[in-house]
């Protein structure tokens, strides 16, 4: 899972999708997400890193990261 | 073979431009000139041709240098060049570029006598002109393998029910140069009839409704077939008159192939804009063509295609390769802005004609 080519994301979490002129904006724990995602950290690396530095249920996390995908998903912006 | 005056070695064009109604529903007139005036390549003395007196092109005075009023295309061919021969003769114009789908035929059929004249034009051939119109459209898209939604023509109010019947709802009523109403029952289909046909006249289209992504293109033909420059858009806000304030450029290679075919198949010469619906599975429908540019050409400018300038160096004659490439990304926002002149330029324009 990695998005699609082309599409542009900002430091600020700004995400642009050119082929269809969408953009979106996420909050600051989202642009971190991002930012690692846009690293290849798989799903688990991902949560590792964020209960690392937040304080978090694991089982919290896992379910906002999904949902946080499936948003991503639903908005075209993933290459499964 | 061009026929300009030089003035400090860069040439000098004046250019007829109509359009001029930067409203609501804006024609492209005031955006064409903005792109023009852009281009380093030559000087220009813009000649506004309106057919208001509150068009609000002929107020800016920065754009257009002198403005004059010309018949509306219903007086006919004769008084429309007449009225050309007169501005002509106190300008010498090099160049027409029209930017109403209703004026087109006029300003096509009157290219011969424009150019016996020397003043040039770059507009498609009549047969190109009519193929593309709405109300064959679907014939044209079958003919040449483009998807087109599936539409009726509707003479009488009775035609609607068979319409209806093999179309189904919902259905978009289309008038025949503007305007479209997407209906749900045969009431609204008859009273959205019988507006349309008040307003534009018969015949009205019935079509059938394309539910997705709406996206515009520009592009600019060379005539022999050659997409010289094209530039998709999306509508990011549409106002109620369904005109775009806000839009940017996409990058998507399926857009740009089916601009190139259109303009391939009809060998379109000249500026267009194609309405393309592209649905939740992938498929782009053409839903209309306009055959002039659009009221958002400034940001074929913008984005590094620019097409009015383009246009104008390929009517003079000049040679141009095709765009290979533009920004993705960039962005317009329309706004509103209260020009103010006085009474007395509104009377000159009214009065006299000119401004």
């Amino acid at each position: 899972m990695r998005f699609k080519k082309n599409i542009a994301t900002s430091d600020t979490g700004f995400i642009f999708n050119p082929g269809s002129g969408d953009s979106f904006s996420s909050n600051s724990i989202g642009s971190e997400i991002l930012a690692f995602f846009k690293e290849d950290k798989s799903r688990n690396e991902i949560i590792e890193l964020i209960c690392a530095k937040y304080d978090v249920e694991k089982n919290q996390l896992e379910k906002d990261l999904d949902d946080f995908f499936s948003q991503l998903r639903d908005h075209n912006l993933l290459d499964e | 073979m061009v026929t300009s005056h030089d003035i400090k070695g860069k040439r000098k064009l004046v250019i007829a431009v109509t359009g001029l109604n930067a409203i609501d529903s804006p024609g492209p007139g005031v955006a064409v000139i903005r792109a023009i005036r852009e281009c380093s390549d030559f000087e220009v003395r813009i000649i506004g041709l309106s057919y208001e007196a509150l068009e609000p092109g002929i107020y800016m005075h920065e754009l257009v240098d002198k403005t004059y009023q010309i018949p509306y295309p219903s007086a006919g061919f004769e008084s429309l060049l007449q009225r050309l021969i007169q501005i002509h003769q106190a300008e010498k114009l090099d160049l027409v570029i029209p930017n109403f789908d209703a004026e087109l035929f006029s300003f096509i059929k009157l290219r011969k006598e424009l150019e016996n004249l020397g003043i040039r034009s770059f507009l498609p051939e009549l047969e190109q002109f009519e193929a593309r119109h709405k109300m064959i459209l679907s014939k044209f898209g079958k003919k040449h393998q483009i998807m087109v939604p599936e539409d009726r023509i509707i003479n009488h109010v009775t035609d609607l029910v068979k319409a209806v019947a093999e179309l189904d709802y919902p259905l978009v009523v289309k008038g025949k140069f503007y305007d479209a109403t997407i209906v749900n029952t045969l009431e609204g289909a008859q009273k959205a009839f019988y507006q349309l046909q008040a307003k534009w006249g018969l015949p009205v289209i019935a079509q059938k409704f394309i539910n997705g992504t709406e996206i515009n293109i520009a592009a600019l033909g060379d005539g022999k077939g050659n997409t010289i420059s094209v530039i998709p858009m999306r509508k990011l806000y549409i106002t109620d008159k369904g005109k775009a304030w806000a839009g940017i450029t996409i990058e998507d290679a399926s857009y740009i192939e089916l601009a190139k075919k259109f303009v391939k198949v009809t060998k379109w010469r000249g500026g267009c804009e194609l309405e393309i619906m592209q649905t939740a599975d992938g498929i782009s429908y053409i839903m209309e063509v306009n055959p002039r540019f659009p009221a958002w050409i400034y940001l074929t400018a913008a984005a590094g295609q620019n097409q009015p300038a383009t246009l104008v160096k390929m009517a003079m004659g000049e040679h141009v390769d095709p765009f290979q490439t533009y920004e993705v990304g960039k962005m317009f926002i329309r706004y509103s802005w209260d020009l103010i002149t006085d009474v007395s330029e509104f009377q000159k324009i009214s009065g006299e004609g000119e401004l």
